[in-house]
């Protein structure tokens, strides 16, 4: 797939595995914001480990007021920075380099970026300096210091531009390459770039005036405007992550094992259904509070928000049938899983992708659906549970997904060799297992009542007492242990990709390859008319099991509570 | 091809028998969900309520302060035991940080729940049953419990409302 580059062009480079057109300016800004992805990472990290060890009772290790600190700290960097900043490096290379074009604005680029270092500096200083003990929601009228909310405007106007920047690159693309479509990759970075556009003008109509308020311009913010306009930030930003790390499954697909979507269309189309119905179900946040009418939460939390679980539930056949369909025709077909057992899984690329797919759909996707439903949110709300369910979705979905497709990234955007290669493939495992194992434990926990963001569950100092079901004590010792095993998976990483990038040796093309690319597959032979992937098919059956019985038990739980209307 | 344009054709592709049996079953499972909400919402017991008052903070602690003083029974803790008869209005405040007062209630009885907070916003989560509302200032949150079990139960704020947070604690007694 050598791609010739026209002659004279001097900011190009082509690259000598893919043969990609690379614009070496837009490569630039995409290495900074990855760095700064990486930094945000390994604080969200640092801060993770000593969250996990104080909410576990038996050590305690912060005291009070930083356990609140901390948390703001890991709140922001792991949810906000890393995951933007990595897409933002995604949406800079890939709308270069995987459209072979040129990048429109390098100095809007550069802007974009700054800002968003900016907004990012002040986040962590005034969270930090004890300013800004409000936590990532910084729910009004809890206050935080000014300089926390112009963070927040800072990074959010750099994140726009550089989505502009994304968008123009696009139109460039489709002026030099007319009648042509998009490959689904960027085209899924694009549904992501659009979320990311009404995300962030949510985002702006929120922290401006919160940002007045706290200097004092504006006397008074409404609790309930602003939890509703701080959440169509909030959840749609998640739903950034989710199209950002599915295109990043369908780019792992193709890597690994050369697997890809079986019918575009229908994938093409699963990310049209993102767009269009995410940005309102951010309702479910909403689900047991005063102020809005249950009409409003029905059809905003239900008939859209199954929208966009439809399709995921489509890319959770699109994906794994894209890695069926590559394997069997490199003649694993015996059976319904041979095409599975034979993958590369000593490849972190699937490993990780795998481990993703499975983490996101059983325990973030299937718990995600409880939370969003008006009355299952009563079991749910504000517990740990909570958090337990996007440690499934978003850490073990995108952050995993992320970390994963960084092995390829390394040596191709960074053109360094991928430091203590030997020990990768063990890191998605690591981290996946650790995380699923502390989402796991923590929706549990949930289901026992214990409250999220609560320093001591013994309730020291109050004028009564609570003792959680003693059963408690055993899932906050595996919660101890999943945290403490995804920690370690993160840290390797993380010196892996410091290590490669900053001391790294050089990448000198294909024969400096560590990890593999596959070989496409051998193409169909003829027509087909039954299956195409019965492995997948009964894999999502599997799921969709799965999935009745979690809603259907949690039915029955709210029936034997307290009546209530 | 993930990282290529797709190959001519591919929009008038067919879709795969599998695909196709899935999608169908994964969209009937969207729909179901989106009905058996509203099924649940006209015939069962459980659903959060929406009956909610524009209130000020002082508004509600005078409310308040008139509910305690009407049925006080007693004190504990420093917190007033208040037991208001079944039927009735009964006003729960939650202030940085501490719920107020403590309440008695009858089991099998229906009593219409006003919950507000003075400051910031709290969480009310009833333990161990496990119902979680939220508790905003400036709006009064009218839920009526009928409580379906006899007891002492907890009410523990579970929305961060500052450095006291894990010290706020309220109590229910459910009488037979
Ligand atoms: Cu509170």
């Amino acid at each position: 797939m050598a791609v010739a580059v026209e002659g004279g062009e001097k900011w190009f480079r082509t690259c000598d595995v893919t043969g990609f057109k690379v614009d070496v300016r837009a490569e630039k800004i995409a290495k900074v914001n990855a760095v700064m992805a990486v930094v945000s990472f390994l604080i969200a990290v640092i801060a993770a480990l000593l969250l996990v060890f104080t909410r576990w009772q038996l050590f305690h290790i912060l005291p009070v007021d930083w356990y609140y600190r901390v948390l703001t700290l890991h709140g922001l960097d792991a949810l906000v920075f890393w995951i933007i900043f990595f897409e933002l490096a995604a949406l800079t290379f890939a709308s270069t380099a995987f459209l072979n074009t040129r990048m429109s604005s390098p100095a809007a680029g550069w802007l974009g970026t700054l800002l968003a270092i900016v907004g990012w500096l002040l986040v962590n200083y005034t969270i930090l300096a004890g300013q800004a003990d409000v936590l990532m929601t910084s729910y009004a009228p809890l206050k935080a210091h000014p300089l926390f909310y112009l963070g927040m405007i800072l990074f959010a106007v750099g994140a726009l531009v550089i989505v502009t920047t994304f968008f123009a690159n696009l139109m460039i693309w489709r002026r030099e390459n007319p009648g042509q479509s998009l490959p689904l990759f960027v085209y899924g970075l694009m549904a992501a770039a659009i979320i990311a556009v009404i995300t962030i003008v949510s985002g702006a109509i929120i922290y401006i005036p919160t940002f007045l308020w706290s200097l004092g311009i504006i006397k008074d913010i409404d609790p309930a405007v602003y939890k509703l306009v701080w959440w169509g930030l909030g959840h749609p930003s998640q739903q950034i992550n989710v199209a950002a790390h599915v295109s990043v499954w369908y780019l792992l697909a193709f890597l690994t094992v050369g697997g890809t979507s079986i019918n575009e269309k229908v994938s093409r189309f699963a990310f049209v259904l993102y767009i269009v119905a995410i940005n309102v179900a951010s309702a479910h946040h909403l689900l047991v509070d005063p102020a809005v009418s249950p009409v409003w939460k029905v059809w905003n939390t239900s008939y859209v928000m199954y929208l966009a679980v439809f399709a995921s539930m489509i890319h959770a056949f699109a994906v794994p049938s894209a890695i069926e369909v590559a394997q069997r025709r490199k003649g694993f077909t015996k059976g319904l899983f041979e095409w599975l057992k034979a993958a590369p899984w000593g490849n972190p690329g699937f490993s990780g992708l795998m481990l993703s797919l499975i983490i996101f759909g059983f325990i973030g996707g299937i718990t995600g659906v409880v939370n969003g439903m008006e009355q299952t949110n009563i079991i749910v709300h504000n517990t740990i549970s909570v958090t337990g369910h996007f440690k499934g979705a978003v850490v073990g979905g995108t952050a995993l997904a992320f970390m994963s497709v960084t092995y390829y990234l390394i040596p191709l955007l960074f053109r360094k060799k991928i430091a203590f290669y030997g020990v990768a493939k063990y890191v998605p495992w690591l981290f996946g297992i650790g995380i699923a194992i502390l989402g796991v434990s923590m929706y549990i926990l949930g289901a026992f009542g214990v409250p999220r963001r609560h320093w001591d569950i013994t309730f020291s100092g109050g004028p009564f007492t609570y003792t959680f079901n003693p059963v408690t004590d055993f899932f906050w010792a595996l919660f101890g242990l999943g945290g403490a095993l995804a920690v370690i998976g993160a840290l390797i990483w993380i010196l892996q990709v410091v290590v490669s990038v900053f001391f790294g040796q050089p990448f000198n093309g294909p024969k400096d390859l560590q990890i593999p690319i596959a070989e496409p597959p051998p193409p169909a032979k003829g027509e087909h008319e039954g299956f195409a992937a019965p492995g997948t098919f009964v894999l999502v059956l599997l799921f969709m099991v799965t999935f009745i019985i979690f809603v259907a038990l949690n039915y029955g739980w709210l029936s034997a509570m307290w009546e209530v209307k | 091809m993930a990282i290529l344009p797709p190959s001519e054709g591919w929009f008038h592709q067919k879709v795969a028998k599998d695909e196709k049996i899935w999608m169908v079953l994964a969209f009937l499972m969207s729909l179901f969900l989106f009905f058996w909400m509203i099924i649940w919402h006209v015939y069962a017991k459980q659903n959060p309520s929406f009956v909610t008052y524009k209130t000020t903070p002082e508004e509600f602690y005078a409310l308040t302060e008139a509910f305690v003083n009407k049925y006080k029974v007693g004190e504990e803790n420093g917190i007033p035991v208040v037991k208001p008869p079944p039927g009735s209005d009964v006003f729960l405040l939650a202030q940085q940080f501490r719920w107020y007062p403590a309440l008695v209630l009858k089991k099998g009885e229906e009593y219409r729940l006003h919950i507000s907070s003075l400051d910031v916003l709290h969480g009310f989560s009833l333990q161990p049953v496990n119902m979680n509302f939220m508790v905003y200032p400036k709006y009064d949150y009218v839920l009526t419990f009928k409580p379906t079990s006899a007891g002492e139960y907890a009410i523990v704020c579970n929305e961060f409302c500052g450095i006291g947070h894990h010290m706020m604690i309220g109590k229910i007694v459910v009488e037979e």
